[in-house]
């Protein structure tokens, strides 16, 4: 559980990036942080694993409060993914990439292997197991970044901008990944623009706005409140877009599922065959 | 440590007397300072060209950079110190000698006082100018523009190297932990990254330079040139009266050891 009570950060250079968060994210939860650029999103998820010391205010992940426990520490039970995979892969091999955090966490050689194994299957990186990182694609050095931080099982899984530079297929297979961790309780947080993205997850969606939050609710009631969204540079999803338009026809706004969109147009203009 | 030790270096437009000198000029100036610390062994006259260099951060007010940079180079300082008294140490037959202390003292203000002066020319001198002012001196263009784009990179490095640090120690990497040895091993997987993408990035600028014509001609012109004006003469001038009293002084007047008067 990540519990955030009152808390500003501000940056060496003067920049105040969170100006009062409150915020409770409980176990199994499926968290999305929207925003503009600069809104203090990232700022907010580097407190999560103590990256980030709050100014004033306090973060308690599982009871323990940020201030009074390492990175290390925090980072076991807070598994953050940077947005950037160039920023983190270094070893000659993916293996000796996600033996890397495994060997820091002080896991023995015979739990080590047997994570590899468990995390190359999970993310079908087996194949590239003895291949350097710096020879796969853009996609699978996303996905061995993912599967560096995924091998050591963290409760709360934070993925900093996720769909950047990702192909439609790779968005679905992360999708339906985060689908399957959530079924097993993990808690995620997501930073993201994607609003198509989210639309299709359809999470818990949080808008910040200069270092504050401006809005909190589930995904379909946020990404459909045209305001809110304006106001935080984000624009609504497609199938949203759709319905707004449509709204002097009587049919409903909030929605942002496309089957949900389906069976609705069916049901007002029906053609029974379909 | 190593981020304050950037931000030392890194420009920001400002109008000041200082920030509006010739670079070229402001080069000499800082080589005649980096002569003077050279060739002096004492503490007195470092001291005092610690000191020149405070009017010159004020008048530019950058002294909250200036102090950053200084705070960042502390701890090679000390390592300065502390190697230098422990070899005199050694080699005077395990004793501390006054005049021994007193060198090591002097050496650590020297650095000091060669990181105060590139610290002020940096924090005043836009990399623009800086390769304007190498071009103006006959340097061939490829070369002046490989030293300002070096320059240019390193605040943009240095940020580089903060996120990859937080990606690895997001992955329970504790760079302060363990030996010595381990300690520096434990730079190896900031390292790695950081050289990979510096590589890619100049890749990336190779390529978007050439898509935007970059030596398609031989002979370049420049939108500003550099002139020199009456501050610019002033500072040479001084400059000049610095080089030469430096030299006489370290020629023909004795500089007193410090222990002399208190130690003993």
């Amino acid at each position: 559980m990540i519990e955030i009570e009152n808390v500003y950060f501000k940056y060496q250079s003067g920049t105040e990036a969170l100006r009062g968060i409150t915020l409770t994210i409980k176990d199994g939860e499926f968290v999305a942080i929207m925003g503009q650029n600069g809104a203090g999103k990232t700022t907010l998820v580097k407190h999560f694993n103590g990256l980030l010391k709050p100014s004033a205010g306090k973060i308690l992940i599982d009871n323990i409060q940020t201030t009074k426990s390492s990175i290390a520490s925090l980072s076991k039970t807070v598994g953050f993914v940077f947005q950037n995979p160039d920023h983190q892969l270094f070893s000659e091999t993916v293996e000796e990439e996600i033996a890397f955090a495994l060997k820091n966490f002080g896991f023995n050689q015979e739990t080590i292997e047997k994570q590899i194994t468990w995390v190359l299957n999970l993310l079908s990186l087996n194949q590239y197991r003895k291949t350097s990182p710096f020879m796969l694609s853009g996609g699978e050095r996303k996905r061995v970044a993912l599967a560096s931080v995924l091998a050591w099982d963290p409760k709360i899984l934070v993925l900093d901008e996720p769909t950047i530079g990702q192909d439609h297929e790779q968005k679905e297979i992360l999708r339906q990944f985060i689908v399957q961790l959530q079924a097993q309780g993990k808690t995620i947080v997501t930073v993201t623009h994607d609003v198509e993205f989210v639309a299709e997850c359809n999470p818990r969606v949080i808008l910040m706005r200069e270092g504050k939050i401006v809005a909190d609710g589930e995904g379909k009631e946020i990404l459909t409140n045209a305001e809110a969204i304006a106001q935080s540079s984000i624009i609504l999803p497609q199938i949203a877009q759709v319905f707004a338009k449509l709204g002097s026809l009587g049919l409903p706004k909030d929605v942002i599922d496309i089957y949900e969109a389906k069976d609705i147009l069916l049901r007002a203009y029906g053609r029974p065959e379909e | 440590m190593s981020r304050s030790v950037f931000d030392g270096l890194k420009f920001r437009k400002v109008d000041s007397p200082i920030h509006n000198l010739d670079p070229r000029v402001k080069f000499v100036y800082v080589l005649g300072v980096f002569v003077a610390a050279i060739i002096y062994n004492e503490i007195i006259p470092l001291l005092l060209l610690f000191l020149m260099q405070i009017p010159f951060v004020l008048l530019a007010g950058v002294q909250k950079q200036w102090l950053r940079s200084l705070r960042g180079a502390l701890f090679l300082a000390w390592f300065i110190f502390l190697t230098n008294i422990l070899f005199r140490y050694i080699g005077a037959g395990y004793t501390f000698l006054p005049a021994d202390i007193e060198f090591s003292i002097a050496v650590t203000i020297r650095f000091i006082v060669l990181v105060a002066s590139f610290s002020v020319f940096f924090l005043t001198t836009s990399p623009d100018h800086l390769g304007l002012a190498l071009e103006q001196s006959g340097v061939p263009y490829e070369f002046s523009f490989a030293f300002t784009t070096a320059v240019r990179f390193v605040p943009v490095l240095a940020e580089e190297a903060t996120t990859i640090m937080d990606a690895q120690k997001a992955r329970g990497l504790e760079l302060e932990k363990g030996s010595f040895m381990k300690r520096i091993r434990n730079y190896v997987p900031v390292l790695i990254p950081l050289i990979v993408s510096a590589i890619r990035r100049s890749l990336e600028l190779a390529e978007a330079m050439e898509s935007r014509a970059w030596g398609a001609t031989k002979k370049r012109t420049n939108l500003y040139e550099l002139k020199l004006h009456k501050g610019d003469f002033a500072l040479l001038i001084i400059t000049f009266v610095i080089i030469a009293l430096e030299i006489y002084v370290r020629l023909f007047v004795p500089i007193p050891p410090l222990s002399g008067a208190f130690l003993f």
